[in-house]
């Protein structure tokens, strides 16, 4: 006899965000501002940078949030956060967890340095980087986050991006903050659990959420919850989690790791590359997937 | 109780005095004093305030201007370098309406590099939407650090308290050092009528289209322009309640004055001297030393020149191409005004060369044998 297959509702219902944003279709970076703060609840305080959340909140003096935000200069993320968190904490407000809410510009290139001084003073902060590899907002300029082998508008096919992505989350681990994640709106239990996890862990903690852009990477919107899947299928962006910066715990091995080509195949951002520069791609796939299975168990 | 203590410490003394909640700032010399000082008030909890040891200038005006956001009064300092690294948010603290005050130490700007003084890191900062107030003494640096944290919140605009570097920030002086319970008198806890709080969230600073930006510029000015009665009534309370006054500008025997200087800084102090000096030789010379350069003293600056039969103006500055920039200021603020009275403009001092009263004589000597100016710049003491 077949079980009867019954729909559990995992998330909270309770939404912070209202529709009437001002994202494109598709925005994974919208569905991470969902259910992170489905997570944190509603005594959150977010510092929002220069970045595709900007716009998309809406402008003054529309917010489609329910708490309070400062939009704050590009390369201030983390360091407006904590000046938000030791002045909400002077005025004895010492409840409120103060978010810095940043793009890949803002947090790989521009923001590093205030991100690195927040982590080193372990700074009471999540910092939050959704990923959509490159400066989406401006019109699709490479970042520091944009992978080998992408097109940009700065990035053409004949020069197309020939380094790889910064490796952020090792550069935030060797700081030894207490928490970081990778994460990604496809697994959205696994981003709600360890955005539970953070907020209960006093300190410097990051978030790097992977967030497929359709507009910049020229694949269809309604791929973008299947992209993720992939990413993580196929080991280009894993998910996992680092304690104090040593100890790796990594949430999702795939029992088979699916080729990098059919990822590739479904954004036009990767159109140009030969059969020669997909196999590159694998190649650094694999070493950096055996490189943090490595570090995961020691 | 009376010190003796550097200028540096004044700021530190004040801004402990004032009781800032967040302190960020980011060490550069000549600035060093004020930051180790408060960090020690904040060790032995003489002052309770956060201390953030941030890893820049620019993320210390950041981490200011979120916690002052959050309704924290906040205080910092910096120099030359630093402050133009803060550019950037100097603009973010105006606008934003975040009553910020910081001590800034003049600092001659690099390349090469120099540690001396000179106001061109300040004034370079003039369009920014601070409020700037230039210091003579360490005893009016520390009330002014008081006097700047009650005009800032009032109007929500930050400000600058800027001294000389060495000349000031480094010389001891005997300062004053008010009773606490007589500061929080003068100066009561902030209580901003906005902030950034999760029990009323709203969106601070986002995208603001051509139908609304405009009138909150246009609101800003308003705002800065209600500053020069505001320093009056807080300067006369602060005379009231410590014995000293603490106005816009600071005439020096300028009532029947024939020549005025124009000056500021420590060549403020400087000018007086030359001053005494010249009227024993027989020159009715008057100093006018202006304090508040932001906003401007357009009232005061017309009044006392009005009586003058030449004016020169000592600046140690300068903007490239143009003038010196209280030169530029003070032609501005008389044009169209009738005086008629001949502006002279001397740039003087540059990276921290002395300003005697030896400087000022010279300078009276050239505009006495002058009927009106005939070069755009006259250069003193510089080696040509």
């Amino acid at each position: 006899m077949k079980k009867e297959k019954t729909m559990k509702l995992s998330l909270p219902t309770e939404e912070l965000m209202s529709s009437g944003h001002l994202a494109c279709q598709g925005c994974a970076a919208t569905l991470a501002m969902r259910y992170v703060l489905k997570a944190l609840g509603q005594k959150t305080a977010l510092c929002i940078p220069a970045c595709c959340w900007s716009v998309i909140d809406g402008p003054f003096p529309h917010s489609s949030l329910d708490v309070p935000i400062f939009h704050c200069a590009f390369e201030t993320a983390a360091s407006s956060a904590s000046g938000l968190k030791a002045g909400l904490e002077m005025v004895g407000d010492t409840e409120t967890t103060v978010v810095a809410w940043a793009g890949d510009g803002g947090t790989f290139d521009i923001g590093i340095q205030a991100l690195s001084g927040a982590a080193e003073r372990n700074d009471d902060i999540i910092y939050v980087c959704y990923d959509n590899e490159a400066y989406m907002n401006t019109g699709i300029q490479r970042s520091s986050a944009t992978p080998y082998g992408a097109w940009t508008t700065t990035t053409p096919v004949k020069h197309f991006k020939n380094r790889p992505k910064k490796d952020i989350d090792a550069i935030m681990a060797a700081h030894r903050i207490p928490y970081q994640a990778t994460a990604n709106t496809s697994y959205p239990e696994d981003l709600f659990r360890k955005m539970k996890k953070a907020k209960g862990i006093k300190g410097t903690r990051f978030f790097h959420i992977y967030a497929p852009c359709p507009t910049g990477w020229k694949c269809r919107p309604e791929d973008s919850i299947k992209l993720g899947r992939m990413v993580v299928q196929n080991c280009m962006f894993p998910l996992y989690e680092v304690e104090n910066g040593e100890k790796y715990t990594i949430n999702i091995k795939p029992r088979e790791k699916k080729p990098v080509a059919d990822y590739i195949r479904l954004q036009g951002r990767f159109r140009h590359l030969t059969d020669a520069d997909i196999a590159y791609i694998q190649q650094e796939v694999d070493r950096n997937w055996e490189r943090l299975l490595k570090r995961a168990e020691c | 109780m009376k010190k003796v203590i550097m200028g540096n410490h004044a700021l530190s003394w004040g801004a402990t005095l004032a009781r800032a909640q967040v302190i960020a700032a980011y060490p550069i010399t000549p600035q060093t004093q004020v930051v180790e000082l408060l960090s020690e008030m904040c060790a032995s909890k003489k002052l309770d305030a956060k201390f953030i040891k941030v890893e820049s200038e620019h993320s210390a005006m950041a981490a200011c201007i979120a916690a002052s956001l959050a309704g924290a009064r906040t205080f910092t300092a910096t120099s030359a370098q630093g402050l133009t690294l803060m550019h950037e948010l100097l603009h973010w603290a105006s606008g934003g309406r975040m009553p910020v005050v910081m001590g800034n130490i003049n600092r001659a700007m690099a390349p090469g590099w120099s540690i001396w003084t000179d106001q061109n890191d300040s004034l370079s900062q003039r369009d920014t939407g601070w409020m700037q107030f230039y210091c003579a003494s360490n005893q009016e640096v520390l009330d002014t650090v008081i006097q700047a944290f009650k005009v800032s919140e009032a109007l929500m605009i930050p400000s600058m308290v800027i001294l000389d570097a060495f000349a000031l920030s480094h010389t001891y002086e005997v300062v004053e050092i008010p009773d606490q319970d007589k500061v929080d008198a003068y100066l009561p806890p902030f209580n901003p009528p906005v902030r950034l709080t999760p029990s009323d969230p709203h969106a601070f600073g986002g995208l603001t289209g051509p139908e609304h930006y405009f009138e909150l510029r246009y609101k800003l000015q308003i705002d800065m322009e209600k500053a020069p009665a505001l320093i009056e009534e807080s300067g006369r309370e602060y005379e009231r309640m410590f014995g000293r006054y603490l106005g816009e500008v600071e005439d020096y025997r300028c009532d029947d004055a024939e020549l005025i200087f124009v000056s500021s800084g420590t060549a403020g102090y400087t000018g007086r001297v030359a001053v005494d000096a010249l009227r024993q030789e027989g020159v009715r010379a008057g100093n006018l030393r202006i304090k508040v350069f932001r906003p401007f003293p357009f009232e005061r600056v017309r009044r006392i020149a009005a009586g003058a039969k030449k004016i020169a103006v000592v600046d140690r500055n300068i903007s490239y191409g143009h003038h010196g920039i209280f030169y530029q200021e003070v032609k501005s603020a008389l044009y169209g005004k009738d005086h008629g009275v001949p502006v002279f403009g001397y740039i003087t001092g540059l990276g921290g060369r002395d300003v005697t009263p030896d400087t000022f004589k010279e300078i009276a000597r050239h505009a006495l044998t002058k009927d009106e100016p005939d070069e755009e710049i006259v250069w003193i003491g510089v080696k040509k």
